[in-house]
């Protein structure tokens, strides 16, 4: 599903240089669940963001399904976003101008599809977190846990291949946490999801297939 | 995804109640003054009564005169020997007609004063304008060589002398003299200064020497007005005109150079402003297309600027779209769209806005028997104008963001 050979990130500005990631080599099989895991600034969520295509590698190459995405323009990329991967962050990231139900729909505005099949679509999604009773509702009359769960239902709805998931627990506190934990355990083994999820919880982590280890932009186990 | 762009945009709108006035009002006090401008010159200088004929009628009014010793001259007070010599023995117009410009005086109804305008004119004045008759008709050929003491008046003078009663037939006192009645028309507006007057009578009763050889008349002034067979005959008739003045007498001795021309309204407000009496007025034209270009683009400048705070305060929305697919060109036309929505908004606001004014302008009769209307053609350019601008506004800003890597806005957006 994902190949990482060889990839090095560095952020240089005129006077500074900074490496994030070194010589990052990483294989995640279809259905696989891995955590990555590290300390603060080591590179995971750098790392997240090359594998979900949000930025590019310095060095190095990224392969999806086979593909090398390297030479990818711009509109081939977004397409491949939108057809493949679905992400939840830390932050949850939803438009708070945009009710539940449309914000749940944004990945499937890239696609063909008519607004009732989108509409249906978003409303399954959001059955599979529990939400389904809240379409109408904006982000900010939702909790935390609940506002994850929207996102979750969006990085679902589109029946990615793949879900990165940026600390999506690190903003809720523990039982709502695990609830998440669940709902992303679920999409894995039930629907073959493969999974990458960065995590500074090692319980969590636990849960996962494997753990991914790293230290100042490197790969430590 | 149309219905999507739609409610980010209202959202936004609301959200951002200081940026939206700003950019509403920018859009639509842009729009608006534009559509009044227009409405004005429209309403000055467009085909209207009873000016109907405009787009067939060339006038000449005024000119310069230049002299080696004596300086130069500029006005419009051209003697009616010239314009009889030099314009009225023209062949390639239809018709040409002679007329003083509007002269005010004052008659006494008994203790009462009424004040107004007196025009010297010609048979064919009547034949070029269409006058709307509420009773009578105009004088003809007949009666004004015999000088006859005969008038046509507006309603309102009707009003005011006859006290709204039909009155051909009547006498009305005018400038010493007393008038048969022999038509009543609709007011024309005083902008429309060829045709406006409250008393029309044959020229023959002006005080003025009518053959006397001299180029420069005396006020208020004579003009002419040039009624073509049809449009593509004026470059004939201006250039049958230039080749008249090429012998032209100066019987007062004091000039040796006329420069004049043969010109549509537009022309000969272009003259007058740039002072440029005969030749190509086009690159002025194109001056004058530029200032209002730049009128426009001012705003658009502004808007630019808002756009650019408005979108990067939305950047973790364009990180989100971004990550779920959204390529550049996507983001790029939801923005412009946005931008599109409230310049249209701000157009329908502007129409709303001017049709107020100009209803309290139509209702105070600032300017006497002028009804000032939407122009929706102007309305609809502007419009179109606004939306181009709306465009271009939106371009820059959205490229700007969309070009930024996903990763860097969603980590530097707001939460």
């Amino acid at each position: 599903m994902i190949q990482l050979n060889n990839i090095d990130k560095v952020y240089a500005t005129n006077t500074i240089e900074t490496t994030a990631l070194k010589a990052i080599n990483l294989h995640v099989e279809k259905g696989e669940f891995v955590s990555v895991m590290g300390p603060s600034g080591c590179g995971k969520s750098t790392l997240l963001n090359i594998i979900g295509l949000l930025d590019s590698a310095t060095n190095g190459e990224v392969l999806i399904d086979g593909q090398s995405v390297q030479k990818y323009g711009d509109i081939k990329l977004a397409k491949l976003r939108n057809q493949k991967i679905g992400f939840v962050f830390q932050s949850f990231h939803l438009i708070n101008d945009l009710s539940v139900l449309d914000n749940v729909e944004i990945p499937l505005l890239y696609r063909r599809m008519s607004g009732a099949e989108r509409k249906r679509k978003a409303l399954a999604a959001l059955e599979k977190v529990g939400l389904k009773a809240r379409t109408k509702h904006f982000p900010n009359q939702l909790s935390g846990g609940q506002r994850q769960r929207v996102a979750i239902a969006r990085a679902i709805v589109g029946e990615p291949e793949l879900i990165l998931a940026d600390e999506p627990t690190g903003n809720l506190d523990s039982v709502m946490g695990a609830e998440i934990m669940d709902i992303l355990m679920r999409l894995n083994k039930e629907e073959n999801t493969t999974i990458v999820m960065v995590t500074h919880d090692e319980h969590l982590a636990k849960q996962t297939q494997r753990i991914i280890r790293l230290f100042d932009g490197s790969q430590v186990g | 995804m149309f219905l999507n762009y739609l409610k980010i945009a209202l959202k936004v709108m609301t959200r951002h109640k200081l940026f939206t006035f700003i950019s509403l009002f920018g859009i639509s006090f842009t729009l608006l003054i534009l559509v009044l401008i227009t409405s004005a010159i429209d309403h000055t200088f467009g085909p209207h009564y009873p000016e109907t004929k405009l787009d067939k009628t060339l006038s000449v009014t005024m000119g310069l005169l230049e002299s080696d010793t004596n300086g130069t001259y500029s006005g419009p007070l051209f003697s009616p020997w010239f314009f009889k010599k030099y314009v009225k023995s023209l062949k390639t117009p239809k018709t040409i007609s002679l007329s003083s410009f509007h002269n005010p005086i004052q008659v006494y109804k008994g203790e009462r004063k009424i004040n107004m305008g007196i025009k010297y004119t010609d048979s064919e004045f009547w034949e070029i304008l269409d006058f709307d008759f509420l009773e009578g008709k105009a004088f003809n050929k007949q009666q004004e060589e015999n000088i006859e003491y005969v008038a046509v008046i507006n309603e309102k003078l009707r009003n005011e002398y006859f006290d709204g009663q039909p009155c051909v037939g009547k006498y009305i006192e005018a400038d010493g003299d007393n008038y048969r009645v022999i038509g009543v028309v609709r007011n024309v507006s005083i902008l429309r200064i060829m045709p406006y007057a409250d008393i029309w009578v044959p020229m023959g009763h002006t005080k003025t020497d009518l053959n006397k050889p001299c180029i420069t008349g005396t006020f208020p002034g004579w003009f002419t007005m040039l009624l073509a067979h049809n449009k593509k005959d004026f470059p004939k008739i201006q250039s049958e005109f230039q080749q008249k003045l090429k012998n032209i007498e100066f019987p007062e001795g004091r000039f040796n150079k006329l420069l004049t021309n043969a010109s549509t309204y537009g022309e000969a407000l272009a003259r007058q402003v740039f002072r440029k009496e005969t030749g190509n007025i086009g690159p002025f034209m194109f001056i004058l297309f530029v200032l209002m270009t730049i009128f426009m683009i001012l705003p658009a400048v502004n808007l630019v600027n808002i756009n650019m705070s408005r979108i990067m305060e939305r950047s973790s929305e364009i990180g989100i779209r971004k990550s779920f697919g959204a390529s550049s060109i996507t983001l790029v036309g939801q923005f412009i769209m946005e931008n599109i929505i409230v310049t249209i908004i701000g157009g329908l606001l502007s129409l709303v806005l001017a049709g107020i004014i100009l209803g309290i302008v139509n209702q105070s009769h600032i300017v006497p028997d002028m009804t000032f209307t939407l122009n929706f053609r102007i309305f609809g350019t502007s419009m179109l104008f606004a939306i181009f601008f709306g465009f271009l506004s939106g371009v820059y800003p959205a490229l700007k963001m969309s070009r930024l890597q996903p990763a860097e806005i969603i980590q530097g957006g707001n939460k």
